[in-house]
């Protein structure tokens, strides 16, 4: 077994300092530390279920090792936002009856935040290429996609962070 | 139309109960709730197809670095039964034991380590030693039916529960189909154009986010308590007890939220042995199944070959329908009777035929186990008979749209199929209440512009388009044979514990229990607290499968919601001083008069603390005699690129009759989730295997399920009927729209150039062949 490492990550906006093994995912360093939002759902980095923002980027946390996001800003679902303070997108998907067995929905609704946080107004094909990567097995992303297209209708809910 | 019946709660779109907990990411699904500590579960799978185990030896992996239980056929109970959930006695061999001494596919559990951390149980795999004798495989239906062909279950102690002869001498795990419905071949001999085609489905996944996940610990008075991903609690809990031979009382089985499971969940395919391991541990252990481990050892449809035979007049009377299946259930038999019963059951009445027939065969071999699939042998027999029906259509010179709206079953009639055919036995006779079939053909027509379809003869270019369609049945519940029960209690402030066994796996059927509940209570949704699927607490329920919960548990918490109303009453009457008949309930107020009312909370009160006092709880069960058919017709419009092969769907939409959707957006949302995996099935899913059995394509990547960038748009149209055996007029909805695409592209492919393929899926290689052969003009 090799050492544990000292990590420093800011998680949510704070600070953290975690023990994590050299070859641990971020994956299960969050739902160690009780974080299960992300979810794991292939740990191939293909479904997008384990979807956090690193920097403000979309990464697949099942694939990437805890040790590089030491001094990096970790955002996950639970610091996206609450039912008294939605991201617009979580808003937007509750009252589109987007969310069936929710096991896709909080990967979706980072990938949204990355891209709106980037771009408030995305084109369509814009939309289908960031999105692509977060698998849905149940909706047929119908509803998903009007939930998205409600949110940049009205203004794209960039610059709301909740962290 | 009765459908426009002044619904307070039934019939809106609530927000689902679970959204938000979900949208935020609450923890709520099984993984999340196993307790810090755990021992993980590792299995060794067979690397064979078909070998018997000379000798397992796990010494030396006990002695492995945080290795706390090792299990194999030697040291487990031995009791034969089925993973497949279904009401006792089920339709599906007991085939299988928790270990056995033989394996019979790539896939197949060997020994389970349960270990201290993920990496020590893989670790310690590495170190059981078995010796395998390897036997030749049976890899096709044909390899399986061939004389001589080696015996996959040879095991002495399996049976089928059922009264139905059990054949696995001959691979086969049982015949079945009823008494043809006069005389068939005298049906196709008096039409005037008769097809006699064969069609082929593949073998697919369900592949829902969550994987196959449980775990188990043992509770202060050395009771188990499984928590699992799993459709049908009860089921499972029948079926743990079972395999250790437990008596059920040990056992407490609770499904949190789950991840999706479209079926593959109605398999208890976890849960004995983690609940072993805490038995043999006193830890709490818990096992999640890999993605590539779901793919080869989860479970998948049956792929089924399919004889349709049919003939029509010229006036475009069908004389003859008739349906052949042979099953390929792989490994083990579970869900295989029902699976091709419904074959028959869910597609045949459909059409008004002179003559019937059906047959149906289910055969073993040493491939991945089949199961219960969404659409449920309904999506592979359709994939054939729509298919057959536009090619009737065009040889009697009529519109395929026009001539199913001859055809079709209307309200007010019967099948003798309903009669023939069940779930493993004899059917329910029954006739058609509600249908609004026609109306979905008219509507679906008009959304896709059905009358802009011109024959591809028509047609030129590299890219070419084309519309198809298809028509749709389905059922609601399986017909006295499933129960579902419910109670409802009042508390203090006028709110109501509503406690199922029906399971929502991510459907959405807490919501819509709850509507139904409200609705009948007279109170907003949010007065109503769901608590479902837990063997402890909750009533018994069959589970979520067969098209069930909204009709058949939501009529039970009708009726318990009924039985709690008629105490709330009685107890206002009380304090009112006032007769119960002149009471008035609504928006949570009991009314006599305009100024003399009590509130829901008043009444509670009352009845807990003050006089007489006892405690409002509504009880009741149901049990359905019929099984009403949702109906559907679905349209797509398709663009083929004759170079490549490749089918790009360019619109799709599914016009269903589900009787009063209870929750327009809910059932939408199922409309459109069945229809996108309907599409991806019909185009691009499959499994492919080695020469030697082995999966090949055992990942999301490999495997492909579709995203945003491929989904093409989905129009779901609700139209509505009023089924009066339903709970507020509803039937179901989930199954039946996975069933249309794979027909609807077959027809529009063959519209838009003239080619028409019977072999699932429609991969850019076998289109561009056909097109090759074919040569169209
Ligand atoms: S779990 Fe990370 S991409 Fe699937
Ligand atoms: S809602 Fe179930 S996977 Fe998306």
């Amino acid at each position: 077994m090799n050492d544990p490492l000292t990590l420093h990550i800011r998680l949510n906006g704070e600070p953290r300092v975690f023990a994590a093994d050299p070859d641990e995912k971020l994956l299960e360093l969050l739902r160690r530390h009780g974080l299960k939002g992300a979810k794991f759902g292939c740990r191939e980095g293909v479904c997008g279920a384990c979807t956090v923002l690193l920097d403000g980027r979309a990464v697949y946390a099942c694939l990437l090792p805890a040790c590089l996001a030491d001094g990096h800003e970790v955002v996950t679902i639970e610091g996206v936002g609450d039912q008294e303070h939605p991201h617009p997108f979580q808003q937007a998907l509750v009252e589109a009856g987007a969310v069936q067995c929710g096991f896709c929905i909080p990967g979706m609704v980072l990938s949204a935040k990355a891209l709106l946080d980037e771009n408030p107004q995305p084109e369509d094909e814009e939309i289908r290429e960031k999105m692509d990567g977060n698998l849905c097995r149940c909706t047929g992303y119908e509803k998903i996609w009007t939930a998205l297209k409600a949110v940049i209708a009205a203004g794209g809910g960039g610059g709301e962070d909740a962290s | 139309m009765k459908a426009e019946r002044d619904f307070q709660v039934v019939n809106h779109s609530v927000r689902k109960v679970d959204a938000w907990q979900l949208a935020t990411g609450y923890p709520s699904y099984t993984a999340d709730l196993a307790p810090a500590g755990c021992l993980h579960v590792k299995m060794l799978w067979s690397p064979h197809a078909h070998a018997r185990l000379r000798s397992v030896d796990i010494a030396a992996a006990e002695r492995m670095p945080g290795v706390r239980c090792v299990l194999y056929h030697g040291n487990v109970p031995r009791h034969p039964y089925t993973t497949a959930g279904e009401g006792f006695p089920e339709p599906s061999p007991y085939d299988q034991f928790v270990f056995d001494r033989k394996v019979r596919f790539v896939g197949d559990r060997v020994a389970a380590v349960a270990a201290e951390t993920p990496a020590q149980a893989e670790a310690a795999l590495a170190a059981i030693r078995v010796d395998y004798e390897v036997l030749e495989p049976v890899l096709s239906l044909e390899a399986a039916l061939a004389p001589g062909a080696p015996v996959i279950h040879d095991e002495p102690d399996a049976y089928l529960p059922i009264p139905m002869p059990y054949c696995p001498q001959e691979n086969i795990v049982a015949r079945v189909g009823m008494e043809d419905v006069g005389d068939f071949a005298d049906g196709l001999a008096r039409a005037d154009v008769r097809l006699d085609q064969t069609f082929e489905t593949q073998y697919v996944q369900h592949a829902p986010m969550e994987t196959y996940v449980a775990w188990a610990a043992l509770d202060g008075r050395n009771r188990i308590q499984i928590t699992t991903s799993t459709q049908v609690p009860f089921h499972c809990r029948r079926l743990v007890a079972q395999a250790l031979g437990l008596s059920v009382g040990q056992i407490r089985v609770i499904k949190p939220r789950i991840g999706g499971g479209f079926g593959s969940k109605q398999e208890v395919l976890l849960e004995d042995l983690v609940a072993l391991f805490a038995l043999r541990t006193r830890r709490p252990v818990l096992w999640e199944l890999s993605r590539a481990e779901t793919f080869t050892s989860g479970r998948t449809r049956h792929p089924i070959r399919v004889r349709v035979r049919a003939g029509v007049t010229r006036a475009g009377a069908l004389t003859a329908l008739g349906l052949d299946c042979t099953a390929n259930t792989g490994a083990y038999g579970g869900h295989g009777i029902p699976v091709v019963m419904c074959c028959g059951s869910k597609v045949l009445p459909l059409y008004r035929a002179e003559t019937v027939h059906f047959a149906g065969q289910i055969v073993y071999t040493n491939l991945p186990v089949a199961g219960a699939y969404r659409g449920f042998g309904a999506t592979q027999a359709y994939f054939g008979t729509e298919q057959v029906m536009d090619q009737l259509a065009e040889g009697v010179g009529l519109d395929p749209l026009e001539f199913r709206l001859r055809n079709h079953i209307r309200s007010g009639e019967t099948s003798p199929v309903f009669a023939a055919l069940g779930e493993g036995k004899e059917g329910v006779p029954m006739t058609i209440g509600s249908c609004a079939l026609e109306a979905c053909l008219r509507q679906g027509a008009a959304a896709i512009g059905w009358d802009r379809r011109r024959p591809h003869t028509e047609k030129t270019g590299r890219l070419r388009r084309g519309l198809g369609m298809a028509a749709l049945m389905q059922g609601s519940s399986i017909p006295r044979i499933d129960m579902g029960a419910a109670s409802i209690k009042i508390n203090d402030d006028g709110s109501f514990n509503l406690l199922v066994g029906a399971t929502d796996l991510g459907t959405g059927s807490d919501t819509v229990l709850a509507q139904i509940a409200a609705e009948t209570l007279g109170v907003a949704v949010d007065k109503i607290l769901v608590y479902s699927s837990d063997t402890d607490l909750t009533p018994f329920d069959v589970g979520a499968y067969a098209s069930s919960t909204t009709y058949l548990s939501g009529m039970a918490v009708k009726k318990a919601a009924a039985d709690a109303r008629g105490q709330v009453l009685r107890v206002a009457a009380a304090m009112l001083a006032a007769p119960v008949e002149g009471l008035l309930l609504e928006g949570g107020v009991i009314r006599a008069a305009p100024d003399r009312s009590v509130t829901l909370a008043q009444v509670a009160h009352y009845a807990l603390y003050e006089r007489d006092q006892f405690q409002i709880i509504g009880t009741a069960s149901h049990v359905t005699e019929k099984s009403p058919p949702p109906f559907a017709a679905h349209f797509v419009e398709i663009e083929v690129d004759t170079w490549t092969g490749a089918i790009r769907p360019l619109r799709y939409v599914a016009a269903v009759d589900c009787g009063t959707p209870i929750n327009p957006k809910l059932a939408e949302g199922q409309t459109e989730g069945a229809v996108l995996n309907g599409i991806s099935f019909a185009l691009t899913e499959q499994y492919l295997f080695t020469p030697k059995g082995r999966l090949k394509n055992a990942s999301l990547e490999d495997y492909h399920l579709w995203s945003l960038r491929d989904k093409p748009p989905i129009q779901a149209i609700l139209v509505s009927s009023f089924e009066e055996t339903g709970p507020y007029g509803a039937k179901s909805v989930s199954e039946i729209s996975i069933n249309g695409a794979a027909p609807a592209i077959g027809n529009a492919l063959y519209n838009a150039v003239g080619v028409r393929l019977h072999q699932l899926p429609f991969t850019r290689e076998r289109v561009w062949r056909a097109l090759q052969s074919h040569a169209p003009e």
